[in-house]
């Protein structure tokens, strides 16, 4: 049995904390102890991407990060995309291609994306192929998610443009 | 299991030779987690690097690059300087895994894992790379093809941390490249790789060193490869050598991969093909 130790941290900008044994992972501690279940367990081993999240900004899959490990960094989940209730993009993108079938990738998927489109506002098809290569589909295949993605890149340059 | 966050290496080197039960140091954790969660470790003690300071930055000096124990994929893949003066290690570097796995993995990581077909590995022979280990002692610089021992062992001493990888400033002409061959295009382990680098003096090479990967217990050096490039313009002949002597340095096993015969022509086919890019990075014309 491993000692369960406090864990201070922010995920999706909100301060938590949660007491978890030291050998748990971190794609554990967020869906058991913060119940953020967007993280989904696939392969649990970082072949998959259905537990990818962003610490302090890196995209990671949660599997290979103890939950300790995020004592003091910023975590960010798929639930952390939408903002005031409205989908992100992203999501609004995903349900119009219907890039998703069982959903259990999509999560992981969509942060994955929205990691891209943050370095790379214009990715043509190969980029966000390869980008995406870390998340595993077995249901809809990858074309529509490529869809859904340049389609939400397309609304984000002209969004961005808006504002300036 | 108990969880450490030294504050140094020596701090860390010193809880992992103390440590009566069954030590890990973690860094990226992208092959921990994996042994961890397949119950291949039972770790008593894990001890963490990432806190310790500078650890996670890379640091240009005259002499070159020191990249920390915990610079991960991604932050290589972004330093300018380093790209632009070993582009071969930095390539070998991204091809691990996917953007998660570069968002963790680290140079120092793919040495310790010791895996006969890591990318990193002989992109960082190639390039001179040393490591730099620290002990509850002393610490010691040790090139790197000396490091790995066979699959999974390294010359590492209980207790022993490496802290960081350094590599060399280039001399003036100097390319690198690393070409590995997968079945897919993304994502899978190298059935071969080849890391060339060389100097050029007045458009002829002057110096050369020449690593192979997954084609051994270990990555394995070249000397006749690099012989076979010295003092040549990369001509037919030059390449030809090159490529029979890397082949003969294959000592390979037979997998779902690929087969030793597959694995033996294969790196001489690679190795032409890195030659020729290390050469134009070198400023050679071809």
């Amino acid at each position: 049995m491993s000692n369960a130790t406090l864990v201070s941290t922010t995920v999706n900008g909100d301060p938590v904390q949660f007491a978890c044994p030291t050998d748990e992972s971190l794609m554990t501690a967020l869906r058991n102890r913060v119940g953020l279940t967007g993280v989904k367990e696939g392969c649990g081993t970082g072949d998959c991407g259905a537990c990818t999240v962003t610490v302090d900004g890196s995209l990671v899959c949660s599997c290979l990060v103890l939950g300790v490990e995020a004592e003091g960094r910023e975590v960010t989940t798929v639930e952390g995309l939408s903002q005031d209730g409205e989908l992100h993009v992203l999501q609004q993108k995903f349900i119009d291609h219907a890039a998703l079938q069982c959903g259990i990738c999509t999560p992981g998927f969509l942060v994955a994306a929205k990691t891209l489109l943050d370095r790379n506002p214009n990715p043509n098809e190969t980029e966000i192929r390869y980008a995406l290569a870390g998340n595993l589909c077995r249901c809809t295949g990858y074309d529509k998610i490529v869809r859904a993605v340049q389609d939400a890149a397309k609304d984000m340059r002209k969004a961005s443009k808006k504002r300036r | 299991m108990r969880y450490a966050t030294p504050a140094s290496a020596k701090e860390a080197a010193g809880m992992l030779s103390k440590e009566k039960g069954a030590a890990f140091l973690l860094a990226g954790g992208t092959d921990l987690l994996v042994k961890l969660k397949m119950g291949m470790v039972e770790p008593d003690l894990v001890v963490d690097i990432k806190r310790i300071p500078k650890i996670d930055q890379i640091q240009t000096s005259a002499k070159g690059f020191t990249i920390g124990a915990a610079v991960s994929g991604s932050v290589i893949g972004q330093h300018k300087g380093l790209k632009a003066a070993w582009p071969g290690v930095v390539e070998a570097a991204n091809l691990i895994g996917s953007d998660q796995i570069q968002g963790r993995a680290t140079l120092a990581g793919n040495l310790c894992n010791a895996s006969p077909a890591a990318d990193s590995v002989p992109a960082m022979i190639a390039a001179g790379a040393k490591a730099v280990i620290v002990g509850p002692q002393k610490k010691r610089t040790v090139p790197v093809e000396k490091v790995v021992q066979g699959p999974g062992k390294t010359c590492l001493a209980r207790g022993e941390v490496i802290e960081a990888i350094t590599l060399p400033k280039p001399e003036a002409k100097t390319g690198d490249a690393y070409l590995r061959f997968i079945p897919r295009t993304e994502m899978d382990i190298a059935v071969v790789g080849v890391a060339i680098s060389l100097k050029l003096e007045r458009g002829v090479v002057k110096k050369a060193k020449v690593a192979l990967g997954a084609v051994a217990p270990t990555a394995v050096v070249v000397p006749a490869a690099a012989r076979a490039l010295v003092g040549s313009k990369l001509d037919d002949a030059a390449l030809e050598k090159l490529a029979a002597a890397c082949s003969a340095a294959c000592n390979p096993i037979d997998d779902k991969r690929g087969t030793v015969e597959y694995r033996t022509r294969v790196a001489g086919v690679l190795a032409k093909r890195a030659a020729k890019i290390a050469f134009q990075r070198a400023g050679g014309a071809l």
